[in-house]
């Protein structure tokens, strides 16, 4: 018998079967290149980079960052290409026809996106744990989560903005290494920003991505470069400002619906 | 009762073109209602304010009194729309693209009903067939079952049976039909003229966004009602020159009101000693009415086919025979 239900759920359903159709794109290549960054950086800077005054390896350290890292990259380009996808074969019609709100777009498209970082990040943690178990054994869960999910639900929402924006690949590609690469490189993943001079120390603290992997890294180690609070309130604060946006833009039909 | 269908002084400007200027329309419950018009009239623009793709910069539409922006969602549930360019989604298959479809519209478990879709389409064979593995038509009705998926009340199909084979054509149109004799509502844009003729009871006729023409199929026909002559002849008696509709080569065709001004078109070929080479009676069919109202007389850019009856017309998108054009009318039996 056929029964009624919020269409968001069908789209997030659809979400989450498109990426799953290619997972071995989608899940098994970032995985495969965070375990490379793991294997490069980690062989290379063991032994000359010390972290938290020493008090973590740098192994461990490199570890919740590529997995962070990953979360991120992949809960933006899940919801940025599926957009773009559909906005360039002209199926993002199949969308916009049925009675769906800005809200259930919202929802769908980045609960979506978040599944697939949040399983990417799930995947780089189950192979990068075994190059340091002690990581395995998290100071604070909840904090880990709770950045975890802030910064998927934030990436997955920029996805979503620049999906709308973008009416070509290129234009994409473009936010992508202009914007989402160099802000997730230059945001502590890879090192901690103590190790920078003042001035790249004071720029990175206006880069959200940092507050993300910060709060992120505090979760496993109970150790932070700044208040793991203050970098709670600034993520919750970029992603409810990022939200809004996102939600503005779909109300308005702005790209979608001239 | 209300009208399925409701449109009050729509005006739509992209730029410098004035897509809609002004539409008043209501097509009321049950009817099956033509929206015909030469290529840049406004057809696509005034459906996709209808399904909410385009917004009006001013006046109002409504699907079974639903407001198309105030009350949306109300209003896209009732209304499905079969839109004009071959879209899908290449990640699913043919039932999994109706199922998301079907439950975008927040219809879950709706497999009966996908079915006979499938069934009706002809399109069982193929419901676990990927999207990209379809040919032309086979897409065509695929965005024909989504558009019934979560039978609405008005159907809008915008130039479906563009590409399709006539095997195809005469069965989507069979399951139109039958959608229409259900109590349906059907409103079609369609390049085929005789398609219109055949399908529809009433008629819109647009051109640069104005409705030019509203009323029942047999109305404009019997309005414009009258016969062509088709005259072989070296040249037309002087009196008669500005009753020529078009030529066709040698072949002069004249409009005549009644059947009695054939004797006063005889009288005056014997009179101006004109041989007559050939002679031949037409009755009207809705392309001349067509030609008339949007004066589309040489003007190559009508873009209307006829022909949609000719196999070579319906593999081809249709013959090419432009209305108006000097390549002549085809389409008349």
């Amino acid at each position: 018998m056929t029964t009624l239900r919020g269409g968001w759920r069908t789209l997030l359903y659809k979400e989450l079967l498109r990426f799953w159709k290619v997972s071995f794109q989608t899940i098994a290549a970032p995985v495969l290149t965070a375990l490379l960054y793991l294997l490069i950086f980690s062989h290379v800077l063991e032994a000359h980079v010390a972290v938290f005054e020493g008090r973590v390896r740098y192994t461990a350290f490199l570890i919740p960052g590529l997995v962070m890292m990953s979360v991120l990259q992949n809960s933006f380009a899940n919801s940025s290409s599926s957009l773009i996808q559909s906005k360039i074969n002209g199926n993002i019609i199949f969308v916009l026809l049925p009675p769906l709100s800005p809200l259930d777009l919202y929802i769908a498209y980045v609960a979506g996106a978040m599944v697939r970082g949040l399983a990417v990040g799930l995947c780089v943690f189950a192979i990068t744990v075994w190059f340091d178990p002690s990581t395995l054994r998290l100071a604070h869960p909840m904090w880990a989560l709770a950045f975890a999910l802030l910064g998927s639900c934030i990436l997955a929402t920029m996805g979503l903005i620049a999906g709308i924006w973008a009416d070509k690949f290129d234009q994409l590609a473009a936010f992508q290494n202009f914007i989402i690469v160099p802000a997730t490189f230059l945001s502590g993943v890879f090192y901690s920003i103590k190790s920078l001079p003042p001035f790249w120390q004071a720029l990175s603290h206006a880069n959200p991505f940092f507050y993300m992997i910060d709060g992120f890294r505090y979760g496993f180690f109970g150790l932070s470069d700044v208040p793991p609070l203050g970098s709670l309130a600034a993520v919750g604060a970029f992603c409810a400002v990022l939200t809004l946006v996102a939600l503005a833009l779909l109300k308005s039909g702005w790209k979608l619906r001239s | 009762m209300t009208p399925a269908v409701e449109v009050v002084r729509v005006a739509r400007r992209f730029g410098q073109v004035q897509a809609l200027a002004g539409i008043d329309l209501a097509v009321g419950q049950g009817e099956f209602f033509g929206l015909l018009g030469p290529n840049g009239a406004g057809k696509t623009t005034l459906i996709s304010v209808l399904a909410g793709l385009v917004r009006a910069d001013e006046g109002s539409a409504r699907i079974m009194g639903h407001d198309v922006v105030a009350d949306y969602r109300a209003a896209r549930r009732a209304l499905g729309v079969v839109p004009q360019e071959l879209v899908l989604d290449p990640f699913f298959t043919v039932r999994e693209t109706l199922a998301i479809q079907s439950g975008y519209f927040g219809l879950a478990r709706n497999d009966d009903w996908i079915d006979e879709v499938l069934h009706h389409l002809d399109l069982t064979a193929k419901a676990d067939a990927n999207m990209r593995t379809l040919s032309g038509g086979m897409k065509r009705r695929v965005l024909v079952g989504q558009a019934l998926v979560h039978r609405p009340p008005v159907i809008v199909l915008d130039e479906p049976t563009a590409g399709v084979d006539v095997e195809l054509r005469q069965s989507l149109w069979a399951f139109i039909r039958k959608l229409n004799a259900d109590g349906h509502t059907i409103i079609l844009t369609t390049h085929y003229l005789e398609e219109a003729e055949a399908l529809c009871a009433r008629i819109a006729m647009m051109k640069g966004g104005r409705i030019v023409a509203l009323d029942t199929t047999q109305n404009l026909l019997s309005r414009f009602a009258g016969l062509t002559v088709r005259l072989g002849a070296v040249r037309v008696p002087a009196t008669w020159q500005a009753r020529v509709l078009r030529r066709e080569g040698a072949v002069h065709c004249i409009g005549l009101d009644r059947y009695d001004e054939l004797e006063d078109l005889l009288r005056a070929l014997r009179v101006e000693g004109i041989a007559v080479d050939e002679l031949a009676l037409e009755e009207t069919d809705l392309e001349q009415v067509f030609l008339r109202l949007v004066g589309s007389h040489g003007d190559p850019s009508a873009g209307i086919r006829a022909g949609a009856g000719s196999a070579a017309g319906a593999a081809t998108g249709g013959r090419d025979d432009r209305i108006g054009g000097t390549g002549g009318t085809g389409g008349t039996p």
